[in-house]
C-alpha cells in the first residue's frame, strides 16, 4: 500500500456542536432508511401479515360463514368499522418496537456494531434519539400499508369519517411512542432475551390494548377496564378510532393525548437512559 | 498546531470499573495516567492484556467515562464535549464494527455523510479510499464476506476518511495472518509519513518496536517506561541477554549465575532466569554451565539474545508479555 502517502494530511478542524450534530442527524437517518429500503420486502411482510389474516379472518370470513363476532348485518359493520383503527394502531405499535429493538440485539452483540455509530459527532443521547426517529418513520408506513387493508377487504361496508386533526397529530405521536418503547425493550431487556418479548410483552399489550373492542366497552370488566390503563397501546388504539371511526364509543380527547404525550415522554426517558448505560461505560 | 505540540494530553487520568457480582473491592484499570502523545508521532502503548490500554483508548475516544482525571485530544476536553471532540478522532475498534446492513462501499459513504460531508465529497472520497485500499473490486460486497485482513483495511479507511487529528487502533493486527499484519503496517506507515498522528494499543512486540516512535509500556493501569523503542532496549543494562531455564531452582540458580565473572546482572523472570551480558559473551556460556552444574543445578535450556521489549518489559514486571 506504498501509494497511500500522498498528499499531506489535513487535519480538520472541529465545526460547531450544533451544527455537526444536525448534519450527523440527518445522514444517520438517511443510512437507515436507506438500509430500509433494502430490506422493504421483509419489512412489507412482517407488517402486513398478521393484520392481513386477522382482517381477512375476523371480517372476511366470519360474516361469510355467518359466525359469531359482532352478530351480523349492522353489528357486523360496527365490528369492521371499529378495527380499523385498532389493527392500525397494533401494526404501528409492533413494528416500531420492531424496528427499533431488534437491530439492538445486533448492535450491541458480540462485535457491538454500534460503536461505529456511537462515534458519529453527536451526542450519545441524541443517537438514541434519532433511532427512536427512525423506527416512527417506519410506524408510520406500517401504518399507512395497513389502512388499506383494514379499509377494503371487509366483506361489509366500512364506516369511516376522517377528522383529520386527530389523525394528523395522533399518527406521528403514536408512532413516535411506539419507536420509544422499542428503544426501551432493546437497551433494558438483555439483547438475547428480546424475541422473547414478542411473545411475553407484545402478545398481550395486542389482545388486551382495545385493539379489537373500545375501551368504554369494557365497563362489565370493571377490574380489567383500569388493570389495561398502563398499556400505551389502549390510547392509541382509542385515538385512532377516534380519528376516523364515527359513533364508536371513545375515551376523553384530553385523556388520550395526555396519555400518548405522557407515555412517550417517560419511554424516550428510560430508552435514552438505557442506551447511554449500554454504550457507555 | 505545531509540530511539537501535544495533540493528546491527560493528566491523572483513572477509570475505576464498578465490582460486578462476587468480586472483590473494584481495582483501578487505568490509574492516574499522565500522557503526552505529539503531533505526528506514531506512539504506542504495550502491555499483557488487562493492562488498561483499552480502557486508556476508550477514554480518550469518549466512550468510556474517566473516573477522575482529564483529558483532552486537539485541545478539545473529551469529557465535558464528547461531541465535539469526536469530530478529530478516527477510531479502529478490536471488534469488527463494520455495519452489516450496508455494503463495503456504503460504509465509506455514510461514515462521511455522518461527518459532514456532502454526498458528492462522500462519493468521491469512498471511491477514492476503496482504490488506496485495494477494495475498489469489492465495493459492492457484503461487509460479512470479507476476509479478515480486508475488513481491517476496510475500518482503518473509515476511521482516516474524516480526516481526523489522531488514529486510534486498538490491536491492530490482533488475529490478522502475517500478511495482512505487514500490509496493515506498511498502511500505518504510509499514513504517519503522510503526517497522520497515531495512537495503537498492542500487546506484540515486533508491532510496537517496529511501528512506533515512541511507546509507553504498561501493567496494571501505570506506566512503567516511556521512551523510543530504542531508548527503552538501551535502558536494560546489558547488550546480551542470556535466557537459563533450570526448573523451579530458579532463584537458587539467578543466586549462582550472578557471581559468575562477566555477569552483570542476573534475576530470575518469567520462570527462568535472565543473565544480562555486557560486551562480548565470548566463553562466558560455558562458564554458566559450569557454574550451575557446580551448585548441582540441571540447565534445561539456554539461549542468547539482545535486548528486546519484551525483555524490558520482563526487566520491569518480572513477566512475560503474553502472560
Amino acid at each position: 500500500m506504498t501509494e497511500i502517502a500522498e498528499a499531506p494530511i489535513v487535519v480538520t478542524d472541529a465545526r460547531p456542536k450544533s451544527q455537526a450534530s444536525r448534519d450527523a442527524f440527518v445522514a444517520l437517518l438517511l443510512r437507515d432508511v436507506t438500509v430500509l429500503r433494502k430490506e422493504m420486502g421483509m419489512f412489507l411482510g412482517r407488517t402486513i401479515m398478521q393484520p392481513l389474516l386477522l382482517i381477512f379472518v375476523f371480517t372476511y370470513v366470519f360474516p361469510k360463514i355467518g359466525q359469531g363476532i359482532g352478530g351480523s348485518g349492522r353489528a357486523a359493520e360496527g365490528f369492521s368499522t371499529l378495527l380499523v383503527g385498532g389493527v392500525i394502531a397494533s401494526a404501528m405499535i409492533f413494528q416500531g418496537i420492531q424496528a427499533v429493538a431488534l437491530p439492538l440485539v445486533q448492535d450491541f452483540g458480540y462485535t457491538r456494531e454500534i460503536e461505529d455509530r456511537v462515534l458519529a459527532p453527536l451526542s450519545v443521547s441524541a443517537l438514541a434519539f434519532e433511532k427512536v426517529v427512525a423506527g416512527a418513520v417506519q410506524a408510520i408506513i406500517a401504518g399507512l400499508v395497513v389502512f388499506p387493508l383494514a379499509f377494503f377487504i371487509p366483506a361489509n361496508t366500512v364506516h369511516l369519517s376522517i377528522r383529520p386533526i386527530y389523525l394528523i397529530t395522533l399518527f406521528p405521536l403514536g408512532a413516535l411512542m411506539s419507536a420509544a418503547l422499542g428503544l426501551t425493550v432493546g437497551t433494558r431487556v438483555e439483547p438475547r432475551q428480546v424475541p422473547l418479548v414478542f411473545s411475553l410483552l407484545v402478545i398481550p399489550m395486542t389482545f388486551l390494548g382495545c385493539v379489537y373492542y373500545p375501551w368504554a366497552t369494557l365497563q362489565n370488566i370493571a377490574w380489567l377496564k383500569w388493570a389495561i390503563v398502563v398499556n400505551p397501546l389502549v390510547y392509541l388504539s382509542e385515538g385512532l378510532r377516534l380519528s376516523m371511526a364515527n359513533g364508536v364509543p371513545h375515551m376523553p380527547v384530553l385523556a388520550i393525548y395526555a396519555a400518548i404525550i405522557a407515555f412517550t415522554a417517560l419511554l424516550l426517558k428510560w430508552g435514552i437512559e438505557g442506551f447511554r448505560r449500554r454504550v457507555l461505560t | 498546531m505545531d509540530s511539537d505540540a501535544a495533540i493528546i494530553r491527560t493528566t491523572a487520568l483513572t477509570k475505576i470499573y464498578a465490582a460486578s457480582n462476587g468480586q472483590r473491592a473494584p481495582v483501578p484499570a487505568v490509574d492516574h495516567l499522565d500522557l503526552e502523545v505529539r503531533q505526528g508521532e506514531i506512539f504506542g502503548l504495550l502491555g499483557p492484556n488487562g493492562a488498561g490500554k483499552t480502557t486508556t483508548i476508550g477514554m480518550l475516544t469518549t466512550r468510556v467515562i474517566p473516573t477522575s482525571g482529564e483529558a483532552w485530544v486537539g485541545g478539545i476536553d473529551v469529557v465535558a464535549e464528547p461531541a465535539r471532540a469526536k469530530q478529530l478522532i478516527g477510531v479502529v475498534t478490536q471488534t469488527n464494527t463494520l455495519d452489516r446492513s450496508l455494503n463495503v462501499y456504503e460504509n465509506l459513504y455514510f461514515h462521511g455523510r455522518y461527518f459532514g460531508m456532502s454526498a458528492k465529497d462522500a462519493r468521491a472520497e469512498s471511491v477514492a479510499l476503496l482504490e488506496r485500499f485495494h477494495l475498489a473490486d469489492r465495493a459492492e460486497a457484503d461487509v460479512v464476506a470479507l476476509s479478515g485482513g480486508m475488513a481491517q483495511r476496510l475500518m482503518v479507511a473509515r476511521a482516516i476518511m474524516h480526516r481526523p487529528a489522531v488514529l486510534f487502533l486498538d490491536e491492530p493486527t490482533a488475529g490478522l495472518d502475517p500478511q495482512s499484519r505487514l500490509s496493515l503496517w506498511e498502511a500505518v506507515h504510509d499514513l504517519n509519513a503522510s503526517g497522520q498522528t497515531v495512537l495503537l494499543t498492542t500487546h506484540y512486540m515486533e508491532e510496537a518496536d517496529q511501528l512506533c516512535q515512541r511507546l509507553a509500556i504498561m501493567d496494571h493501569g501505570h506506566i512503567l517506561a516511556l521512551d523510543t523503542p530504542g531508548a527503552l532496549k538501551r535502558s536494560v543494562d546489558a547488550d546480551t541477554i542470556v535466557t537459563v531455564h533450570a526448573g523451579d531452582r530458579t532463584d537458587e540458580l539467578a543466586d549462582v549465575l550472578g557471581r559468575v565473572d562477566g555477569v552483570v546482572s542476573a534475576e530470575t523472570a518469567a520462570g527462568a532466569v535472565q543473565v544480562n551480558l555486557r560486551g562480548t559473551s565470548r566463553g562466558l556460556l560455558p562458564r554458566i554451565i559450569t557454574a550451575a552444574d557446580a551448585a548441582g543445578i540441571d540447565v534445561e535450556d539456554l539461549s542468547v539474545a539482545e535486548p528486546t521489549l519484551e525483555t524490558v518489559f520482563i526487566s520491569l514486571t518480572g513477566k512475560e508479555l503474553r502472560d
